[in-house]
């Protein structure tokens, strides 16, 4: 069972945020989503341990291969990896 | 959010203060984002206490030090990742053009193996043998210090003249 954190937000299409606690890029990314107002669900990967977290780490290889952070995927339909703000902001606008 | 005792203030100040020292006495630069920098110092700071070793803060550590080796900090891909993007991939160390504002800094490209990959270097290890050399050798014209690598180093790391000052010796 993999236990995402939920943000409260307006609903602009299921995004899930694939991250580190202690990732500056990762925090920036949180930041920006906050700041454009939309719910997310997020979880910290390196919290997680054993057999959650090869199951996340499964998830983000499907979208990722590399399993970088941040990878935030989007309606289920692409991710983006890595803080782009440009195209964070575009994709949720 | 994690099971240890978060790094206080001072341990944090202390840590960038010894970082910062190092970095600029071989040559490097830390990011002059002081709470951005900080915030990652606390991380890796964070990192000893849950590993026992600097883990790269931006990457998934697996907490066995032998697959981790090539993500402590610094790790192996900073200074490749400094003369192509001017950053190392958490944005800890910047290049002297970033510095002095002359490129903004960003979020690059993850230059560490996948997972995938790196298990198969894994098997490869140990059967390579050649006898070219994997990387050319550069010299540094002033002090003589020699570094094999792809680019010379922004700065010589002793005695620290820019690295046009390099030549390539083998
Ligand atoms: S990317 Fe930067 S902060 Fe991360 S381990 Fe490498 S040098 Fe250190």
């Amino acid at each position: 069972m993999v236990m995402m954190q939920h943000v409260e937000g307006q609903d602009k299409g299921k995004l899930v945020l694939f991250a580190l606690s202690t990732c500056g890029w990762c925090k920036k990314t949180r930041a920006l989503i906050e700041d454009l107002a939309a719910s997310y669900d997020y979880v910290y990967v390196d919290l997680t341990k054993g057999k959650e977290r090869e199951e996340i780490v499964e998830m983000v290889k499907k979208w990722n291969p590399q399993v970088s952070f941040p990878t935030l995927v989007i309606k289920d339909e692409k991710c983006i990896v890595g803080f782009k703000e440009d195209e964070i902001r575009e994709a949720i606008g | 959010m994690s099971d240890f005792e978060e790094p206080t203030p001072n341990e944090v100040d202390s840590y960038y203060q010894k970082v910062k020292k190092d970095a600029e006495s071989s040559g490097y630069h830390l990011n002059a984002d002081v709470e951005f920098t900080k915030e990652l110092l606390k991380s890796i700071l964070i990192n000893i206490k849950r590993y026992g070793y600097e883990a790269c803060p931006c990457r998934l550590a697996s907490g066995d030090k032998k697959d981790d080796l090539d993500l402590i900090c610094p790790c192996d891909y900073r200074d490749p990742d400094l003369v192509d993007y001017g950053a190392c991939y958490c944005g800890l160390y910047i290049s002297g053009e970033i510095l002095r504002g002359e490129k903004k800094l960003q979020s690059i490209p993850e230059r560490r193996p996948s997972p995938d990959e790196r298990e198969k270097m894994k098997n490869e290890i140990g059967f390579k043998i050649s006898t070219e050399l994997s990387k050319p050798v550069w010299r540094c014209k002033v002090c003589g210090y020699l570094c094999a690598r792809d680019k010379p180093p922004e700065i010589c790391p002793i005695c620290k003249v820019s690295g046009d000052r390099f030549e390539k010796f083998i």
